[in-house]
């Protein structure tokens, strides 16, 4: 038989065909992301990340929900011009409690991933509402229906519990304390801040949309933006490390 | 099978090509059995032997404690830092030069003043310019830093202090003190709010509306805002707080915003950037904004 | 059929199955209605419970309809293809693709100027992008798929389409997953990855019907009276195959509640940005390739009316492709937090993926030599041997844009985005194109209204693809190199912004290319509409959607 006739096997036997095609497609996938499981490198031993407080964490499924993503990286690379115009590198400890990640794959607005304490919360508000306000050659699109949307944060202990269930380290406290933490990470000088800065160390709770009287949507978003990049302390972090 | 035999037996010759079919059959579409180019064939050996030079040379196969490292152990995070110390070498002694200068010291050496220019340029529209305007121009809410009025002073140490550190932004080194939300926090009533709000306006030049009692709004004014702004308006460096007087305006000079300023209270902010940007970025900023035309002496 | 007599009619078990399980559904989803967390949700819900109910009906209205005994599976010596949802596919392929076209118009105009955003949650861009690529390659490109796959697998196996109910299932079940993940997108219902953005419950539904596509396919192959199994059929199996495996990788996720449309993916961070673009470059990989390599393998031969050029070139670059696609994907993760090892795998295997590509290009046009010629006269033939050129084009830059270097400077950036759409408007929307021309004409058995209209048609999209991929080429490489430049002292150039602003006018030549891409596809709707219609014969008027028995 020659070698063109064995693959008479495949033509005339359509299970023998899907087996064939299984074991050949099931090689790169599991070497490619079975390791990225054992291999200790592969997120970096570094400190100061912590889980997102219920407010960061409603905040980012609003930054999801509006596809920042399909505009926004969060990926700066090890690129010269990258660690100039964004700061250092993204590490991947940086993004190991996010689900799902957010790295993106096209920059039409510039990279997100230290944006925190970039700004202030009132730019944010300015900017999401109308970003050609402030950026007059801004192609983003306006997003002034966050500031009059109610922040729904009534089941945000579920969304907790979920992410427990997962590996993150919610703690029961956390969890229990979930909805009443949305509450105090957007009020001003609230009672239970040191409380909630226990949980979630260095937090930053405050009216983040402007209006103190009500939790809205952009009070979760700048919240999430305002965190993002400034958990890793870089002044502490040896860039001789973590190569691999 | 015999009905495979057959067609086995039964190989035509395709009469435009020359070749042999396969002698199969479907639906009216039969199969010649070319062999494989050749130049495709090679090509492909081609790029499977460069692979497997690639990761000879690179960190490439995942074993059970890390992944083989190549002849080269070649790391885009270590190329990275390498990168920036040749950026380093090309940025040459001036840099070294911004580096150690007193912002005084640059902005007195021309050469070194338009070397800062140069590096403050980018940095402004990237960091700067999405509050204060590509040419700092400034907009509601955030100041011009063209004109020759300032809010925390104009003169290079304190503009440079302003950018280190910002002003209400949290660090532990920034400007404070916000204007009270008089009528939210019910100081003021709204008549008194009203009325101070055309006295503010009158200060300048402004017109006023009729009928309003400019002079409870005087009063107002002097037992509430001289305390910050100064009894004729002139406005207080040390708390940021404005100039009235002038035809500057950080929210605007219409009734409505001055009452709602008055109302909620203010106080902008401006972030830190110590940390964030680098030193001689810094101090390129100061000069860059001390050299738009305001700085002051 | 006259003389003999009618048998007792019965209900099959699948019509009393399905018809059992959908009147299930229909109530669970009534629960799920009221107690919704989410406004949205429970308008999902309803949708449910509405199109269950409705397929409860269709049912039973089709039993008391249907003749007594099975269909049977050759008539007069001759196989007796079902070809009713082939038909339904291939409608629904022309409605969502101009739907998609659209929406591609829409947010490229979106990018040129901004207020089209409108203001509104729904329109804004962020929304309006994912339902433009699921529009175009899951609601197009899938119903394509589905309706040439369940034509050429019983033309070629010379049998009948397998299941009674099941092809209708597969193909209504999956038109209604496309209604829930668009209108979700719009009403903010995202699982927030690229190309696989529907929520837990539409994956779920989703996994259904794919694996009930995965056993009328396989079992339309076991009634075949053909010995071997044809390439086209290799590549449409490994289609199905594949995807179904990406699918469940890279969708798993816990949802909040029953309750909820919000789930959180099981995997996290570097894991799932590894998982992501497994799935990612695959979806391109099976679905935008081995699938549409499965229809060049049917379609131009047919249409040319040559054999296919080598056998054993299709062997060698069936099991090359599919075993190297699976590699690809780190190429998405060049000079991320992802670990060098496995960028290098991306990119090694990227090149080695090459020509593997090119053995299906090669086995597409060269399938043409002796009938060159018709090129000239045959305006749907020359669109899909273009179409192929095509494929070999954005295969070749593929591997090109997978090597690091070039990747460091093409990546988030337009280059991305003229790839995508070279191989998209070329390679997909041609071929799709190309096999719908021949499908309408031999399903409801009238001659094409007009060739000069297809005419028409190949040279306004051509010229659309042309603008759109030139703009982006050019924005892309300009915006790449204005994020790296450096002025002769060392420091960056230019600021992000003004990088968004040079971009203005190459957006604004992209939209009049997607402009001319969707007139194209117009006439082409047109065209058929009148093919449909018009031609003399006694059938019904009307997109009949009856099984052709
Ligand atoms: C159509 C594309 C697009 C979408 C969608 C989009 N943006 Fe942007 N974004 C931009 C562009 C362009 C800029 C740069 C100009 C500017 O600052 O407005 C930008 C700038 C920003 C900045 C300032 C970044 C910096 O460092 O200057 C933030 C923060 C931001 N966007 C957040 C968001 C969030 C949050 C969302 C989703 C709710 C979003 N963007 C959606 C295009 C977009
Ligand atoms: C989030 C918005 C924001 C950004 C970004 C920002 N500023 Fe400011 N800046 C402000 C505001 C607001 C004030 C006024 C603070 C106040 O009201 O007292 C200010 C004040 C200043 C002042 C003092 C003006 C005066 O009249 O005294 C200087 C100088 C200045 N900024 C420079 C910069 C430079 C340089 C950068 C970039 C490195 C920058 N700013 C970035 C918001 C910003
Ligand atoms: C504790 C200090 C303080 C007091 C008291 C105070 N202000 Fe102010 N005021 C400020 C500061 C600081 C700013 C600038 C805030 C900023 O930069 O965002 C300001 C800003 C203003 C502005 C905006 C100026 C512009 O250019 O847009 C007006 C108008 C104003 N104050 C009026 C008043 C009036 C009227 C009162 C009394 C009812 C008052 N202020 C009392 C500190 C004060
Ligand atoms: C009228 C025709 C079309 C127009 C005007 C158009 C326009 C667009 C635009 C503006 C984007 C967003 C780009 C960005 O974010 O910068 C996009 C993305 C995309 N389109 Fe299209 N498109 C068209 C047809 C198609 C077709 C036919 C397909 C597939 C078969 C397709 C597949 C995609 C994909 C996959 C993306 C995402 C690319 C990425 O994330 O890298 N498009 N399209
Ligand atoms: C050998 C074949 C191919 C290779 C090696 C390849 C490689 C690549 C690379 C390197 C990228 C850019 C990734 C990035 O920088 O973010 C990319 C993006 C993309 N390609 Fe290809 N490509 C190939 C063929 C195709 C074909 C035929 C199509 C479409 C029909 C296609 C569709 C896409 C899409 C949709 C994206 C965008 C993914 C995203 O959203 O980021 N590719 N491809
Ligand atoms: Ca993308
Ligand atoms: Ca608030
Ligand atoms: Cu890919």
């Amino acid at each position: 038989m020659s070698f063109w006739q064995r693959h008479a096997i495949f033509e005339k036997n359509s299970i023998v065909l899907i087996i064939g095609i299984l074991v050949v497609i099931a090689i790169g996938g599991l070497v490619e992301i079975v390791p990225l499981f054992y291999l200790k490198n592969t997120i970096e031993k570094v400190d100061g990340v912590r889980p997102y407080s219920p407010l960061e964490l409603a905040g980012r499924n609003i930054y999801v929900r509006e596809g920042c993503y399909l505009c926004h990286s969060q990926m700066i690379r090890p690129l010269r011009d990258e660690v100039e115009r964004y700061g250092h590198y993204s590490l991947a400890v940086e993004s190991m409690y996010d689900r799902p990640f957010q790295w993106g794959s096209k920059r039409t607005g510039p990279d997100l991933a230290r944006v925190g304490g970039k700004y202030s919360d009132s730019w944010h508000r300015d900017h999401l509402r109308d970003p050609r306000s402030v950026v007059p050659g801004s192609v983003m699109p306006n997003y002034s229906f966050l500031e009059n949307t109610d922040l729904d944060y009534q089941h945000i202990a579920a969304d907790l519990k979920v992410q427990a269930l997962l590996g993150v380290p919610y703690s029961p406290a956390m969890i229990e304390n979930a909805t009443k933490d949305v509450v105090t990470q957007a009020t001003v000088d609230s009672a239970d801040a040191a409380d909630l800065a226990k949980r979630y160390p260095k937090v930053l709770a405050r009216d983040f949309d402007g209006n103190p009287d009500r939790i809205s949507e952009a009070d979760a978003l700048i919240a999430y933006l305002q965190l993002l990049g400034t958990q890793v302390d870089f002044k502490l972090y040896d860039d001789k490390a973590n190569i691999r | 099978m015999s009905q495979e035999q057959d067609h086995q037996d039964h190989k035509e010759i395709d009469a435009v090509t020359g070749t042999a079919t396969t002698g199969h059959d479907w639906d009216g579409i039969r199969e010649l059995n070319t062999p494989l180019p050749r130049w495709w064939l090679w090509t492909f050996y081609a790029c499977i032997v460069w692979a497997v030079g690639y990761w000879v040379v690179y960190p490439a196969w995942p074993l059970l404690t890390n992944s083989t490292q190549g002849l080269t152990a070649w790391h885009a995070r270590s190329a990275v830092v390498a990168d920036l110390e040749e950026l380093k070498v090309q940025r040459g002694p001036m840099m070294a030069k911004l580096s150690s200068a007193s912002v005084a010291e640059i902005v007195a050496d021309p050469q070194l003043a338009d070397f800062a220019r140069a590096v403050g340029r980018p940095a402004f529209g990237d960091n700067c310019a999405p509050c204060h305007g590509a040419g700092g121009g400034g907009g509601k809410g955030y100041p011009n830093l063209n004109d020759d009025d300032w809010l925390w002073g104009g003169k290079l140490d304190a503009i440079e202090q302003t950018i280190r550190h910002g002003a209400r932004s949290g660090d532990k080194d920034d400007h404070e003190g916000n204007m009270p939300a008089f009528g939210r926090d019910g100081i003021l009533k709204a008549k008194e709010i009203s009325a101070v709000a055309d006295h503010v306006r009158s200060l300048s030049g402004l017109a006023t509306e009729k009928g309003e009692d400019l002079a409870l709004g005087k009063k107002v004014f002097a037992d509430n805002c001289a305390l910050c702004h100064g009894p004729e308006g002139k406005g207080n460096r040390e708390l940021g707080a404005p100039n009235l007087t002038d035809k500057i305006w950080l929210y605007g000079s219409d009734k409505a915003t001055i009452m709602q300023g008055v109302q909620n209270g203010r106080g902008g902010v401006m972030p830190a950037w110590q940390g964030r940007l680098s030193e001689p970025t810094i101090k390129a900023l100061t000069v860059y904004v001390y050299s738009f035309g305001g700085g002051e002496k | 059929m006259a003389n003999a007599p009618a048998p007792q009619k019965t209900m099959t078990l699948g019509e009393g199955g399905l018809a059992l399980t959908m009147g299930g559904l229909a109530l669970l989803t009534i629960v799920i209605a009221a107690k919704a967390y989410t406004s949205e949700y429970a308008f999902h819900a309803y949708l449910f419970s509405a199109a269950s109910i409705a397929a409860v009906f269709a049912i039973i209205n089709r039993y008391y309809s249907r003749p007594a005994e099975k269909p049977p599976l050759f008539i007069d010596g001759k196989p007796n293809y079902n070809m009713g949802p082939v038909k339904f596919s291939t409608v629904a392929a022309m409605i969502w693709g101009i739907a998609g076209f659209t929406v591609g118009l829409i947010i490229a105009l979106q990018l040129a100027f901004p207020a089209l955003n409108l203001d509104l949650p729904w329109t804004s861009f962020g929304r309006m992008r994912p339902l433009h690529t699921s529009a175009v390659i899951f609601a197009f490109g899938g119903n394509v798929l589905i309706a040439t796959s369940f034509y050429v697998v019983q033309r070629t196996s010379r049998a009948r389409l397998a299941g009674d109910l099941a092809p209708w299932f597969v193909v209504l079940g999956y038109n209604f997953f496309i209604l829930i993940a668009g209108t979700g997108y719009l009403l903010g219902i995202t699982q927030g990855k690229e190309y696989a953005e529907p929520e837990w419950y539409s994956d779920l539904w989703l996994t259904i019907v794919w694996v009930t596509y995965l056993l009328v396919f396989l079992a339309t192959l076991w009634r075949r009276t053909e010995p071997h199994i044809y390439v086209a059929n290799w590549f449409y199996l490994a289609f199905i195959v594949t995807i179904a495996v990406l699918h469940l990788g890279n969708n798993a996720a816990v949802p909040v509640s029953i309750f909820s449309p919000k789930s959180y993916i099981v995997w996290s961070g570097v894991q799932d940005a590894m998982v992501q673009w497994w799935y990612g470059h695959n979806a391109v990989g099976f679905f935008l390739t081995a699938g549409f390599l499965a229809i060049m393998y049917y379609f131009i031969p047919k249409r040319a009316d040559r054999p296919v050029y080598s056998y054993r070139l299709s062997i060698i670059h069936f099991w090359s492709l599919i075993f190297l696609y699976i590699w690809a994907g780190p190429h998405h993760l060049h000079y991320t937090a992802l670990p060098d090892w496995a960028q290098t795998l991306g990119m090694t295997f990227s090149i080695m993926l090459w020509m593997p590509s090119w053995g299906g290009m090669i086995n597409g046009i060269m399938t043409l030599s002796g009938a060159w010629d018709k090129l000239r006269t045959d305006p749907v033939l020359r669109m899909m041997v273009v179409s192929v050129a095509f494929y070999g084009m954005s295969t070749f830059e593929g591997p090109m844009m997978s090597v690091k270097i070039v990747n460091s400077l093409s990546h988030y950036t337009d280059w991305t985005i003229g790839h995508v759409h070279s191989g998209a408007l070329g390679w997909v929307g041609y071929i799709s194109f190309g096999a719908i021309y021949c499908l309408v004409p031999w399903l409801w058995n009238k001659p094409l209204y007009s060739l000069k209209l297809v005419n028409w048609h190949f040279w306004l999209s051509t010229i659309g693809i042309v603008f759109y991929i030139t703009a982006m080429w050019v924005s892309g490489i300009l915006q790449g190199l204005m994020w790296r430049a450096y002025t002769d002292l060392g420091f960056l150039e230019y600021s992000f912004v003004e990088t968004v602003e040079a971009m203005h006018p190459f957006y604004i030549i992209r939209a009049l290319g997607g402009l001319l891409f969707l007139s194209g596809a117009l006439l082409m709707a047109w065209n058929l509409w009148k093919t449909v219609n018009t031609a003399e014969s006694a059938a019904p008027a009307g997109l009949a959607l009856a099984p052709a028995e």
